[in-house]
């Protein structure tokens, strides 16, 4: 055997761009199929498990996948906006808890959540290290996030501003650290989250400068009109929230008008369940009430005809691809007839010089599937955090 | 001692058919094999190798009749008692010159590959002027290399009978010589007999025996495609 193994062995290394060729083809025919049915199955699991924990979301009228996509999965595509008012009107209806989710920015390509203390409690995430929210300006992070990124409690984050050139717009705001979530196996753990009012003021609708009575502010103040201070742009703005600062931290306009994502409604139970989606039937509501089991069911349906598409067209290449093997080996054993003359005119039995290619044909496929194999465990290791960060995009 | 007896061979149902009536061949001599081409010279050293068998006739090699041998022990006897030189050389391109010389103990589990067959094998490669070839790739050596690593391969397992089919056929002078002079001088230390097959007429002098193959028996037939002459009976032998 050993003998054997080592002709065979000197004949694939001699031949390696052949032998790589015939390997990767094995691999390939091996893995495609069962590696996409490992990852389809994960993601079916992961898909259908955040789904069925929520059982209800409200969003702009639009695309349904779209808002449970940002919703459960902070996608990078982000729904039309909802007012604030949306989520009090779940929660005034006394049919579900109403937790309002704003996701829409993010920091070093991590998605930051704005929501509510009850987001925590309900999809029950608790503070590994440090502390949870307790002030404007902080967040908490997620366990990858934090392991990525290599924060801790009191470090900062930053929010990435959105356009680089746009001078009105979104600008960073320096976050403080007050704790890292236990890992929880979900894309709660590649989010950073902060209340919603922090996002709010990312956004700049909220923001803190200095106090315009000081009288070191007086050289950027254009007119004072009883309650109304027109200053100009040299008035310091801060981009972080202290407890020396966060006094003058404040919102212009009605709150109830601020935006919002989503609202994730936690119906009390299958009865009020059915009449908040009842409330949401008019046409004219600007707002709609997606059941994400549905959207999700619908989504893995359309990932399952595409998967089993894949797999017929994986399954007829590779029976191509073997019988093409097939062609190579048959033909390479009619190049080397002389080959096998000499071997068995040296002393070489029939049967150990058969076994020598046999040897050949056996490496390649053994090699080959077990690469399969490697790639096939890789898949189910780290196949879900891929479909997370494909959602992400 | 070689002894051949009212040998009969056909290559399945063709025409192509040999018959010796009788032929000797003493131990320790050296023999030229001579004869158009088709007149059954490579037939006899495959005869005489046990590679195929006759359907009738004996051929004794060294006391073992080996037309009375079982597969498995004309092989085992093939190994152990006869070295087989090739017009083509046969090395196999994929493995290094050593590990080619070293091919009938990687091929045949009844021979062990021990340190002191490697040494030998080195020191073989050191007598033939390729020491310094070994770990290189047949492909890398002129055509002389390659026939004296093919005849290091055909004596590293010290047989009593060295079969060479045209060993000096893709020669040049020479090189011819050398390889000659390697075969001679294993007969000569191992009392070994050397039976060749050849189509250089300037190399006969040098064999103590010259069988050429006009004298036996040959009806021209077809034999793997190749168009066979027919050889006239009788002819001589030096």
């Amino acid at each position: 055997m050993k003998r054997t193994l080592y002709l065979a062995w000197h004949y694939l290394a001699f031949h390696r761009l052949k032998t790589a060729i015939l390997v990767t083809s094995i691999t390939l025919i091996v893995y495609l199929p069962v590696g996409l049915k490992v990852l389809v199955d994960q993601s079916s699991r992961q898909l259908t498990a955040r789904a069925q924990a929520t059982p209800l979301i409200v969003g702009a009228k639009g695309s349904p996948l779209e808002l449970t996509l940002n919703t459960l999965y902070f996608a990078a595509d982000y729904p039309e906006p909802l007012r604030y008012v949306q989520a009090t009107r779940v929660d005034r209806t006394g049919l579900a808890l109403a937790i309002p989710m704003y996701v829409r920015f993010h920091s070093q390509g991590y998605p930051i959540v704005g929501t509510s203390f009850d987001y925590f409690e309900y999809r029950g995430l608790r503070v590994e290290s440090g502390r949870q929210l307790a002030m404007l300006g902080e967040c908490v992070l997620g366990s990858r996030v934090a392991a990525a990124i290599g924060a801790e409690p009191g470090d900062y984050v930053i929010s990435s501003p959105e356009s680089v050139f746009d001078l009105a717009g979104v600008y960073p705001l320096r976050m403080r650290v007050a704790g890292v979530l236990e890992f929880s196996d979900s894309p709660d753990d590649d989010a950073i989250f902060v209340d919603i009012k922090t996002a709010w003021i990312i956004e700049g609708l909220g923001h803190g400068h200095q106090d315009l009575t000081r009288p070191e502010a007086a050289s950027a103040v254009l007119s004072r009109e009883e309650n109304r201070v027109v200053a100009n742009a040299s008035v310091v703005q801060y981009n972080e929230i202290s407890e020396e600062n966060i006094e003058s931290f404040h919102f212009h306009g009605d709150v109830s008008d601020y935006p919002i994502t989503a609202v994730v409604a936690v119906p009390l139970d299958q009865k009020s369940s059915a009449l908040l989606q009842g409330r949401y039937q008019a046409s004219d509501d600007l707002a709609q009430i997606v059941r994400p089991v549905t959207v999700m069911d619908e989504l893995l349906g359309t990932i399952l005809t595409v998967q089993s598409f894949i797999t017929a067209g994986a399954v007829i290449v590779g029976l191509a691809t073997l019988a093409t093997m097939a062609l190579v080996f048959m033909l390479s054993l009619r190049l080397r007839r002389r080959e096998r003359e000499t071997l068995f005119k040296i002393g070489g039995s029939r049967l150990s010089v058969g076994s020598v290619m046999a040897s050949e044909i056996v490496v390649v496929l053994f090699t080959g599937v077990i690469l399969a194999g490697v790639l096939t465990a890789l898949t189910s290791q780290f196949g879900s955090a891929a479909i997370r960060a494909l959602v992400r995009m | 001692m070689i002894q051949v007896s009212d040998l009969e061979f056909r290559y399945g149902e063709g025409e192509f058919r040999l018959r010796i009536s009788d032929l000797a061949v003493e131990r320790g001599m050296t023999a030229a094999f001579i004869g158009p081409s088709g007149s059954g010279k490579t037939t006899l050293l495959n005869l005489i190798a046990g590679i195929i068998v006759p359907r009738v006739g004996r051929i004794v090699t060294n006391d073992v009749d080996v037309t009375r041998l079982s597969d498995a022990e004309r092989r085992s006897f093939r190994i152990t008692k006869i070295g087989l030189v090739f017009q083509e050389f046969e090395l196999l391109e994929y493995l290094s010159v050593l590990d080619n010389i070293l091919l009938p103990y990687r091929i045949n589990p009844s021979l062990q590959l021990e340190k002191s067959v490697r040494e030998r094998a080195e020191g073989l490669a050191e007598q033939m002027g390729i020491a310094d070839q070994l770990r290189r790739y047949p492909s890398k050596l002129s055509q002389g290399e390659r026939q004296r690593a093919a005849v290091c391969r055909a004596v590293l397992p010290e047989p009593t009978l060295l079969l060479a089919d045209e060993p000096t056929g893709n020669l040049d002078p020479a090189n011819k010589g050398r390889v000659l002079d390697i075969l001679f001088d294993y007969v000569a230390e191992n009392g070994a007999t050397l039976l060749t097959v050849t189509h250089d007429h300037d190399l006969l002098p040098r064999f103590q025996r010259v069988i050429d193959f006009k004298q036996f028996g040959v009806v021209a037939g077809e034999r793997g495609g190749e168009k066979r002459t027919k050889a006239a009976g009788g002819g001589g032998e030096r």
